[in-house]
């Protein structure tokens, strides 16, 4: 089972090959990449000596191009594919059609993966994009559960990956407008959620409101932490009370189903969290690589708790297993 | 890989398609969202078909697959009155395909003799090559993935609701053989899950849901803890707590080259919006007195434009004009 380990920086791709990464995805530093955020991602000639880095190393390097191209502005992603192409991405990590479309046409050889973002959910789905566009691996959806994820790997003629560590999305991705819904600016179009930029913090009642455009996300008690105000993880109100009604600021650890995800027949797993520090990556990278060799060495470790470094304090292993639902 | 029907995308657009061209904006119903008693489900479309100036209406089960039976045995009457009605009918497929079941019951979908209006591309490799529509729920950001959609059979195509009104202007006029839509009325579907928050907010399990979500015809409000108005569950489905309202935006949206609009079924009288609609795109009532009769129709909920105008979809552009955003 291969580690796929993210990477917001050149600093932070070197520490995750470093720590055990087989393969290490990245974006450019534009709205190309759904972790456009500021100060993180990629230039052209970063890409090129992290791409000499890893493969020197025996590591590869994926590039994840998963914003949806803007109409009308089509040849940004185009460049964008063509640059990753030239400079020997290991694999395109894409989302959109048209944009699958244009590598399968343009670069017949070039390795696709289908991102999370395309949210490819069912067998039927991931035989459109394998039949489509020769897509050779799909990064499947936050929705499943390890059961199905066995049924789905035994019907399709491609590889799969599945999210194993860090955010959680709890509506499938690539699907949701919530956070352009409340500030203007997605994850399909721009390539943020809950962005930063429209993230206050204030005061009322003696409680820290945090607030995401015109909304309040969550109000903290004095000593409660205040966890970021990601859109699906605040505290609402309805007829019936108040509370996270979608989810609690949890992010996923699904480091225990290492060994149910290996025999659902899983390629690779994932880690997500572009835009966290080398020393986070450096120990998840390091504990999952352990994890996994234990595995492969046939001994059944307990995986280690990495509870420290997750957003909230508080972890879940989401739609794997089903009481998630 | 080349495409499957190795033909570009120009060469395999329908040609078939151009019906309402010159006719002016038509109106869509979409389908019925929310989980209504099924007797009221099938008197709503026998009122929609004998009284409502739409000419395309989508029926269908497509948020929650647990739902689709009660809905199976009127499906037959419903379309044989709305097509005697001379209404075009659409059968809406389902948003998130991922049991078993719910595969089933897409594969049963595309083998009927009525257009399928695909929500998920689960759908696609059934439909190849045949005449459909994309609905709403499929990501169209751009014109490349509208032409390959076409190419593959696609004759309409309901943008999705976060899209700002440049990116459907350059869509629209990349494919002029192509019906395109905007969503013009009703709360906004902003996201989709495995997990059903009527069942979590009642502290139900999804598999043992007691179908609760009936409780809610349109939907369970959600507001922030200040008490904003802010989203709505529907089962599995998160919807904005404002409804759009695109009167005003109409001959800017047939200037983009839109041909229809549609208008999703809220909990009021449908057949009055659409007589609303009509009179304001026929030039017998001004934009603006239109709005006010849908504040009157449907109250106690704002109206919103945000997303066509590029900014937060809460928010309202008054006074929209041709040629903004």
């Amino acid at each position: 089972m291969e580690l796929i380990c993210p990477a917001g920086t050149p600093a932070a791709f070197k520490v995750a090959v470093d720590a055990g990464a087989d393969a290490v995805y990245c974006g450019f530093r534009d709205e190309t990449n759904a972790r456009n955020f500021p100060g993180l991602n990629f230039s052209r000639d970063e890409l090129r000596a992290a791409i000499t880095f890893a493969h020197e190393r025996g590591a590869k390097v994926l590039v994840a191009i998963n914003t949806f191209p803007r109409a009308g502005a089509v040849d940004v992603w185009h460049r964008a594919v063509d640059d990753a192409v030239a400079l020997g991405a290991d694999a395109l990590i894409l989302a959109d059609v048209g944009l699958m479309d244009y590598v399968a046409r343009h670069h017949p050889d070039q390795r696709l993966h289908v991102s999370v973002q395309a949210a490819a959910a069912n067998a039927d789905a991931i035989r459109f994009y394998v039949e489509a566009f020769g897509a050779r691996r799909v990064v499947l959806p936050r929705v499943l559960t390890v059961p199905e994820i066995a049924v789905i790997t035994s019907e399709i003629a491609c590889e799969t990956e599945a999210f194993v560590f860090g955010g959680l999305c709890v509506m499938a991705e690539g699907r949701c407008s919530l956070s352009s819904y409340a500030t203007g600016r997605s994850p399909n179009m721009q390539g943020v959620c809950s962005p930063p930029s429209h993230v206050t913090y204030g005061e009322a009642q003696g409680k820290v409101v945090s607030r995401l455009g015109a909304f309040t996300i969550n109000a903290f008690a004095d000593g409660e932490p205040a966890a970021y105000p990601t859109l699906c993880k605040g505290r609402f109100a309805t007829s019936h009370g108040a509370g996270y009604i979608f989810e609690e600021p949890a992010s996923l650890d699904a480091a225990t189903l290492l060994p149910s995800l290996r025999k659902a027949g899983v390629t690779a797993v994932k880690i997500e969290g572009r835009q966290r520090s080398r020393a986070y990556i450096e120990s998840v990278v390091r504990s999952f690589r352990q994890t996994i060799a234990a595995l492969d060495a046939g001994v059944v470790a307990e995986a280690a708790s990495l509870t420290a470094l997750t957003e909230g304090q508080t972890t879940t292993v989401g739609a794997y297993r089903k009481t998630w639902r | 890989m080349a495409r499957l029907d190795g033909k570009t995308a120009e060469e395999a657009a329908p040609s078939g398609a151009s019906a309402g061209r010159d006719g002016g904006m038509r109106l869509t119903l979409g389908p019925v969202l929310f989980n209504w008693d099924a007797g009221a489900w099938r008197d709503f479309y026998f009122r929609m078909a004998d009284e409502a100036p739409v000419d395309t209406v989508v029926v269908g089960e497509i948020v929650c697959s647990k739902r689709l039976p009660f809905f199976l045995d009127h499906m037959p009457s419903v379309i044989d009155r709305l097509t005697a009605a001379g209404k075009t009918v659409l059968l809406g497929s389902l948003v998130l395909v991922s049991l078993p079941r719910e595969r089933r019951q897409m594969a049963d979908l595309v083998e009927a003799e009525h257009l399928v209006e695909v929500n998920d591309l689960s759908c696609m490799p059934a439909l190849a090559g045949r005449r459909h529509a994309i609905g709403p729920f499929v990501n169209v950001y751009n014109e490349a993935t509208a032409a390959f959609l076409a190419g593959r059979g696609a004759e309409r195509i309901c943008l999705p609701p976060e899209l700002p009104l440049a990116s459907v202007r350059a869509i629209a006029t990349a494919l002029p053989d192509t019906v395109f839509e905007v969503f013009a009325f009703g709360k906004v579907p902003l996201a989709i899950s495995a997990r059903c928050y009527h069942a979590r907010v009642h502290g139900l399990s999804k598999d043992n849901c007691r179908f609760i979500c009936e409780q809610d015809p349109d939907g369970l409000p959600v507001s922030t803890l200040d008490g904003d108005g802010f989203l709505t569950v529907n089962g599995v489905q998160t919807l904005s707590h404002t409804c759009a309202n695109l009167l005003g935006d109409a001959p800017a949206l047939a200037d983009a080259g839109v041909r229809s609009l549609r208008l999703s079924p809220q909990h009021c009288d449908m057949v009055e919006v659409a007589r609303t609609f009509r009179d304001v795109l026929d030039g017998r009532s001004e934009a603006e007195a239109g709005s006010e009769a849908l504040a009157t129709l449907y109250p106690a909920v704002p109206f919103a434009n945000g997303f066509l105008h590029g900014i937060p979809g809460a928010s309202r552009v008054a006074g929209a004009r041709a040629g903004g955003a």
